[in-house]
C-alpha cells in the first residue's frame, strides 16, 4: 500500500522535524546555561531520541512518499531508523562518564549526536541522490567533530582530521558518481534511475562504481577502510562505540537501498563490485586483526570484517539477502554496543586501559563481566547458539540460494580465522594470571551490558520478532 | 556560430591548464592563484551555456570568498611545503605504475564505448525561456526544493557548532571586552584629579589608585 502524497505532506517527516527542532531547542538550553548543564542536555537528548523513535513507529502503516519522491518512509526505513535511534541513544548513555569529566563538559556533544542521527534518518529514507548526499553530509560532518571532541588529546584531534580529509575525498567520489548517474539517466530519483538504467551503459556503470566507492567508505569496507583503525583508536571510546554502531546502520541502509531500488536493472554490474568488496573486507578483517594489541583497533578490524559479512547478503541481491543484511546489522549493533560497554569499564584507578593484555585474568577478578565479554566474543565469532551465529546464517543462506558459493565458502573460512583472535582474548581472560583489579562498573554501563548481553545469549530462544520485522522490512524494498 | 566555439575552447583549455598548474606549481600561493584562474574560466564556460547566475555565483563565492580566504590561510600558516613533498620522489614510481594501470584500464573500457545518441535527450529538463536564470532558480529553490534547502541549512548549523566546539576556548585569564562596563564608566570613575606639589611628583605609594 503506497500512500503517495502529491504535495509536500509533512506527516512522514514528523519524527525528523521533531528531532531537528528538539536538537535546536537543546542547543539553546546549552548555549544559555553553559557547560554546567551538559548532563541535563545529554539526558534530554536521550529522551528526545526515545520520543522520535516512538513517533517513527507510530506513523501510519504503509509506504509514505513525500517531497516529490525524495523522501520514503516504508517498513525498511522504519526498521533501520529505529535501530539507528536505539544505537545513538545507547551511545549517549555510554558517554555520560566521558562528558562528566571537568575538562570535557561539552554539551554540544549530545547535540551533534542528535544532528548526526537526523542525518542518518534522512539517509535511510532518501529517495533520490540529492537527499542521499545531504543526509550523508549531515551525518558525517557531525561525526568528524565528535571524533575530535577530546581536543586536548593529540590522537583524538588526529582522528578527527584524518576522518574529515578522507571523508571529504569519499564525498567527492560519491558526488562525481552521482553526477555521472544523473548525466546518463537524466534523473536523480531512485525510481527514475531504475526506470532508465536497464542496460549496462558504460557511463552509467562508471557513475555506479564511483557512487558505490563513496558508500563503501562510509561502511568502511575494503579497499576504503584505511581510516577505520586510526579513527577508532584515536577517538574517545564512547565516540568509537557510536562510530561502530549507528552510522554503520545508516550507511549500510543506504547502500542496500541504492543497490536494490535504483539499480535493479543492472544487478550483474554492481554485484561484481559488492562481491569483491565483501570478500576483501571479510578476509582483511580477519587477518589484519590478529596482530593487534589495542582493543579499539581490534574492534575496528572486527567491524570491517562484519561489514563484509553483512554485504554478503546484499551481494545475493534478493529479498532474502536484504533480510539477512537487516538481521545482521541489528545483531551486530547489539554485540558492538555490549562490547563497548565492557571496553568502557576497563579502567584501573580511574585511568582507562585499552590494550588486550589488560583483559588477562578477568574471569578471576570480575567473573560476570568476563562471562558477558566471552559471550560477546563467541557471538562476534559466530559460534552457535549465540546471536552472531544467526546473523551469519541468514546472509550465507541467501548467498548460497543465489549461487554465490565461493563467497559463502570464503566467508565461512574468514569467520574461522576471525574466531582465532576472538578466542585468544577469551583464553587470556580465563587462563592467564590477572594483572590487577578493575574499577567498579558504572550503573548505566551495567544496564547496557545486561540488556545487550541477555539479547545476545537468549536470542535463539525467541528470534521471531526480529526476523519477522526484518522480513517485512526487506519485502518493502521489492 | 564559430565565436562561441572559439570561446569554449579558450576557456576550457585555460581551465584545464590552470588546474594542472594548481598541482604542479612549487609555490603554494601560485597554486591558489591558478585555482582562481580555473574558477574564472569555469564561470566563463557557464556564461557560454547560458547559466549566468551560476557564473556570477562562482565568481562571487569561490573567487571572492573561498579562494581569497584560502590564500590568506596559506600565507598565514607557515607550512613547509618542501617538507611535505619529502618522500614524493620515493613514492613517485609506485604512483606512476598505479596511474598507468588505471589509465590503461580506462582506455580499454572506454575504447569500445559508443555514445548512446538518446542519452542527451533524457538529460534536458526544459529550460524556461520567459524568465531569467536567477528567477528560475528562485521559483524552485524555496518551493519545490524547500526540503533540500532546509537540510542544507542543518548541515551549515552543524558546521557552525563544530567550529565553535573545536576552537572556542574559555580561558580564565583572557581579558574580554565588556561593553556595558565600558559604557558605564564616567570621568569620576575613570580618572582622579590630584593636586601635585611643585617639584615632588606623585609618590609610588599612590600607584595603586592611578589605574582604576
Amino acid at each position: 500500500m503506497t500512500i503517495t502524497t502529491a504535495g509536500y505532506s509533512l506527516l512522514p517527516v514528523l519524527p525528523e522535524l521533531t528531532l531537528a527542532v528538539g536538537a535546536m531547542a537543546l542547543l539553546m538550553i546549552g548555549a544559555f546555561n553553559g557547560p554546567k548543564v551538559t548532563g541535563l542536555v545529554t539526558t534530554l537528548a536521550v529522551c528526545l531520541l526515545v520520543v522520535v523513535g516512538a513517533a517513527e513507529i507510530m506513523l501510519p502503516a504503509g509506504k509514505h512518499v513525500t517531497f516529490a519522491g525524495s523522501f520514503i518512509v516504508d517498513d525498511y526505513a522504519r526498521f533501520l531508523k529505529v535501530l539507528a535511534i536505539i544505537a545513538s541513544a545507547v551511545t549517549l548513555i555510554l558517554s555520560r562518564e566521558f562528558l562528566g569529566d571537568q575538562s570535557r563538559r561539552i554539551f554540544e556533544y549530545a547535540i551533534l549526536v542528535l544532528l548526526s542521527t537526523l542525518g542518518m534518518m534522512v539517509l535511510i529514507s532518501a529517495g533520490d541522490l540529492i537527499m542521499l548526499y545531504l543526509g550523508l553530509e549531515l551525518m558525517s560532518l557531525s561525526l568528524y567533530v565528535v571524533a575530535a571532541s577530546n581536543r586536548d588529546n593529540a590522537k583524538s584531534t588526529e582522528a578527527g582530521l584524518k576522518y574529515f580529509v578522507l571523508g571529504a575525498l569519499s564525498s567527492g567520489m560519491l558526488l562525481y558518481g552521482a553526477s555521472m548517474v544523473y548525466g546518463f539517466t537524466g534523473t536523480v530519483s531512485f525510481a527514475g534511475i531504475a526506470a532508465e538504467a536497464r542496460t549496462g551503459n558504460i557511463g552509467l556503470v562508471f557513475g555506479l562504481v564511483f557512487l558505490l566507492a563513496g558508500l563503501c567508505f562510509k561502511v568502511s569496507a575494503v579497499p576504503f577502510h584505511m581510516w577505520t583503525p586510526d579513527v577508532y583508536e584515536g577517538a574517545p571510546t564512547p565516540v568509537t562505540a557510536f562510530f561502530a554502531s549507528a552510522p554503520k546502520v545508516a550507511a549500510l541502509a543506504v547502500f542496500t537501498r541504492v543497490a536494490l531500488t535504483a539499480f535493479p536493472g543492472i544487478v550483474v554490474q554492481w554485484q561484481q563490485v559488492v562481491v569483491f568488496v565483501s570478500l576483501a573486507s571479510m578476509v582483511l578483517g580477519s587477518f589484519a586483526a590478529i596482530g593487534q594489541t589495542n582493543i579499539k583497533r581490534l574492534m575496528a578490524y572486527s567491524s570491517i570484517g562484519h561489514m563484509g559479512f553483512a554485504l554478503v547478503g546484499l551481494a545475493a541481491g534478493t529479498q532474502e539477502g536484504a533480510q539477512g543484511v537487516l538481521v545482521y546489522i541489528a545483531i551486530y549493533v547489539a554485540m558492538t554496543l555490549g562490547t563497548f560497554a565492557i571496553i568502557l569499564t576497563m579502567k584501573r584507578n580511574g585511568q582507562p586501559v585499552e590494550t588486550i593484555k589488560d583483559f588477562a585474568g578477568l574471569s578471576r577478578t570480575n567473573p560476570i563481566i568476563a562471562f558477558f565479554f566471552a559471550m560477546f566474543l563467541f557471538s562476534l565469532a559466530g559460534v552457535p547458539p549465540l546471536a552472531g551465529f544467526f546473523g551469519k546464517f541468514y546472509v550465507f543462506m541467501a548467498a548460497i540460494k543465489s549461487g554465490l558459493f565461493v563467497l559463502a565458502v570464503v566467508g565461512v573460512l574468514a569467520s574461522v580465522v576471525g574466531a582465532f583472535y576472538y578466542l585468544s582474548i577469551v583464553k587470556l581472560m580465563y587462563f592467564d594470571e590477572p594483572v590487577g583489579k578493575l574499577d567498579s562498573m558504572r550503573v548505566e554501563l551495567r544496564t547496557v551490558l545486561a540488556v545487550a548481553g541477555v539479547f545476545n545469549v537468549l536470542f535463539f530462544v525467541y528470534p521471531a520478532p526480529l526476523v519477522n520485522a526484518a522480513s517485512f522490512a526487506a519485502k518493502s524494498l521489492f | 556560430m564559430i565565436l562561441p566555439a572559439l570561446f569554449f575552447y579558450l576557456f576550457a583549455s585555460v581551465c584545464v591548464a590552470s588546474a594542472v598548474m594548481v598541482i604542479a606549481s612549487r609555490n603554494p600561493v601560485h597554486s591558489v592563484l591558478f585555482l582562481i584562474l580555473a574558477f574564472v574560466n569555469a564561470s566563463g564556460l557557464f556564461v557560454l551555456m547560458g547559466a549566468e547566475f551560476l557564473a556570477m555565483l562562482l565568481i562571487v563565492v569561490y573567487v571572492g570568498a573561498v579562494a581569497v580566504l584560502f590564500l590568506f590561510v596559506i600565507m598565514m600558516l607557515d607550512v613547509d611545503f618542501t617538507q611535505l613533498r619529502e618522500g614524493f620522489i620515493q613514492y613517485l614510481p609506485f604512483g606512476l605504475v598505479i596511474g598507468a594501470i588505471f589509465l590503461a584500464e580506462l582506455l580499454l573500457v572506454a575504447g569500445g564505448w559508443v555514445m548512446n545518441p538518446n542519452v542527451t535527450k533524457s538529460i534536458t529538463a526544459a529550460i524556461p525561456t520567459n524568465v531569467s536564470n536567477t528567477e528560475a532558480l528562485g521559483l524552485v529553490l524555496y518551493t519545490k526544493y524547500i526540503h533540500y534547502f532546509q537540510l542544507a541549512g542543518m548541515v551549515l548549523l552543524v558546521a557552525m557548532i563544530g567550529a565553535i566546539v573545536l576552537t572556542l576556548r574559555h580561558k580564565v585569564k583572557v581579558r574580554r571586552q565588556d561593553i556595558n562596563v565600558q559604557n558605564a564608566r564616567n570621568p569620576e570613575l575613570a580618572m582622579e584629579v590630584r593636586k601635585v606639589a611643585t617639584g615632588q611628583g606623585l609618590q609610588d605609594a599612590d600607584a595603586g589608585s592611578w589605574v582604576k
